[in-house]
């Protein structure tokens, strides 16, 4: 069967790829796009580790079809950084040691975004809940959670 | 994997003419955090995929000129949870479609997918038909509805007939002093699969209840509308006899199996355990309404 044409925007620019009806998005930016900061730990939307923004919302990419990219914007952690600058998370991570492998640490990141432009003062119950789809084999959650909660204040006391 | 097309279509009309056509060999595609784990298990290898978000009436939450809501069956979790005035009108309905999944499983999980996919433990379910809504379905022989609890046929079986879609979901206006519960009993606290789950909507007029449903999931081979339950309760002012006679109701309609989540004796006890937690939640929510 013949690929399919799908143009999108990826990280703010405009995209166009060819993919099997059936490839995962996962599958389509760790392959033919090159950009594997998205994991596959699970592929059935259990860890997170793909986590991307679809149109403003986070999703696992496993879960969706490459195909239904066509005319969304999707956001990816390779965005995340302004050129050499860190995003505050991104800083506080690596500040407060909150990855062991780093495996999951994408999909953290681009969850953790996601709650702070929602909710620029979550409680600590908040941040566990809303990040209750990030599973960390390093069981490092509660350095994850702490270096969240300290972002958030900072953030808040920088705007 | 065998061949596989996808296609978007942007009229529901098209939609039904590709399932049609597909004569059982296409899926229908609304947030896929069931299709495409089923896919990738080999459990379902569809010829066509439809994907049903295109469709304005399968992803709009409108509010009906009765005063109702209509949800298209594609909406998700997120998308509701962000409507300025659904979770004031319907808080228990959204707590039981917000508590599918993770963060990023609200992000596509639909309250459509929920009940297509036919679990008896499905959250969103006992909440729908506590709140009596109403789905529209469409097929090649035109459109009709039928109440949320005639949907499941068994698990994961429903009564749509072949080509039928299902389109809506539509939730009756809100009298003054009405809200709504979902309470659901699982062994963690975040992202797992109820045992027992007990929705419940109530109309209260100065203390006494003048209208009550009551939807019991995970407990039988398909989600239950107690009437039984919803009778106890109605001329009540919610007093221990009432509250008793309803959970009675809840634990006699149970008819739930014994696996490695819930023994039978288990999951009959909760059942009345949480009609009153999930009745006291809604009485109280409808005492400020």
């Amino acid at each position: 069967m013949a690929k399919m044409h799908v143009a999108t925007t990826i990280n703010g620019e405009p995209e166009e790829f060819l993919c099997e009806p059936h490839d995962s998005m996962l599958d389509l930016l760790r392959g033919a796009l090159g950009l594997t900061g998205a994991k596959e730990g699970c592929g059935t939307g259990d860890c997170g580790a793909c986590s991307i923004m679809l149109d403003g919302r986070l999703v696992c990419s496993c879960l969706m079809l490459a195909p239904e990219a066509e005319g969304r914007k999707i956001d990816t952690i390779e965005g995340m950084a302004q050129g050499e600058t860190l995003h505050p998370l991104q800083q506080k991570f690596l500040e407060m040691a909150a990855l062991q492998c780093g495996i999951c640490t994408p999909g953290v990141l681009m969850a953790s975004r996601a709650l702070l432009e929602r909710n620029p003062d979550p409680t600590e119950t908040e941040v566990r809940f809303w990040l209750a789809g990030n599973l960390c084999r390093c069981t490092g959650y509660d350095k994850i959670v702490r270096a969240v909660l300290e972002t958030a204040a900072e953030m808040r006391g920088a705007a | 994997m065998t061949e596989i097309r996808y296609i978007a279509p942007s009229s529901l009309e098209e939609a039904i003419g590709a399932y049609a056509a597909a004569a059982g060999a296409a899926r229908i595609l609304a947030g896929g955090t069931d299709l495409l784990v089923q896919m990738r298990a080999g459990v379902v290898s569809p010829g066509t995929i439809i994907d049903i978000k295109k469709i304005a009436e399968a992803t709009g939450i409108e509010e009906t000129p009765e005063g109702g809501f209509r949800l298209g069956a594609a909406v998700s979790g997120a998308a509701l949870a962000e409507h300025p005035r659904f979770g004031q009108a319907w808080p228990g309905v959204l707590e039981a479609v917000n508590l599918i999944g993770s963060t990023q499983v609200q992000g596509r999980a639909s309250p459509g997918g929920n009940l297509c996919n036919g679990s008896p433990a499905g959250d969103s379910v006992p909440a729908m038909v506590a709140a009596g809504a109403v789905v529209t379905l469409q097929g090649p022989n035109g459109r009709r509805t039928m109440p949320v609890e005639a949907f499941p046929a068994g698990p994961g079986r429903t009564n749509l007939a072949p080509g039928e879609i299902l389109v809506s979901f539509t939730l009756p206006p809100r009298p003054k002093g009405s809200s709504d519960a979902y309470l659901r009993m699982i062994p963690r606290t975040e992202m797992d699969i109820a045992v027992v789950g007990v929705g419940v909507n109530l109309t209260l007029e100065n203390g006494t209840v003048t209208a009550a449903r009551v939807g019991l999931g995970a407990v039988a081979p398909t989600v239950l509308l107690v009437e039984a339950a919803a009778k106890a309760l109605i001329g009540s002012k919610l007093e221990e006899a009432a509250l008793e006679a309803a959970a009675e109701a809840c634990r006699a309609a149970c008819k739930p199996i014994d696996d490695k989540r819930g023994t039978i004796v288990y999951r009959t006890k909760v059942a009345g355990v949480l009609l009153k937690r999930t009745v006291a939640i809604a009485a109280e929510r409808a005492g400020r309404n």
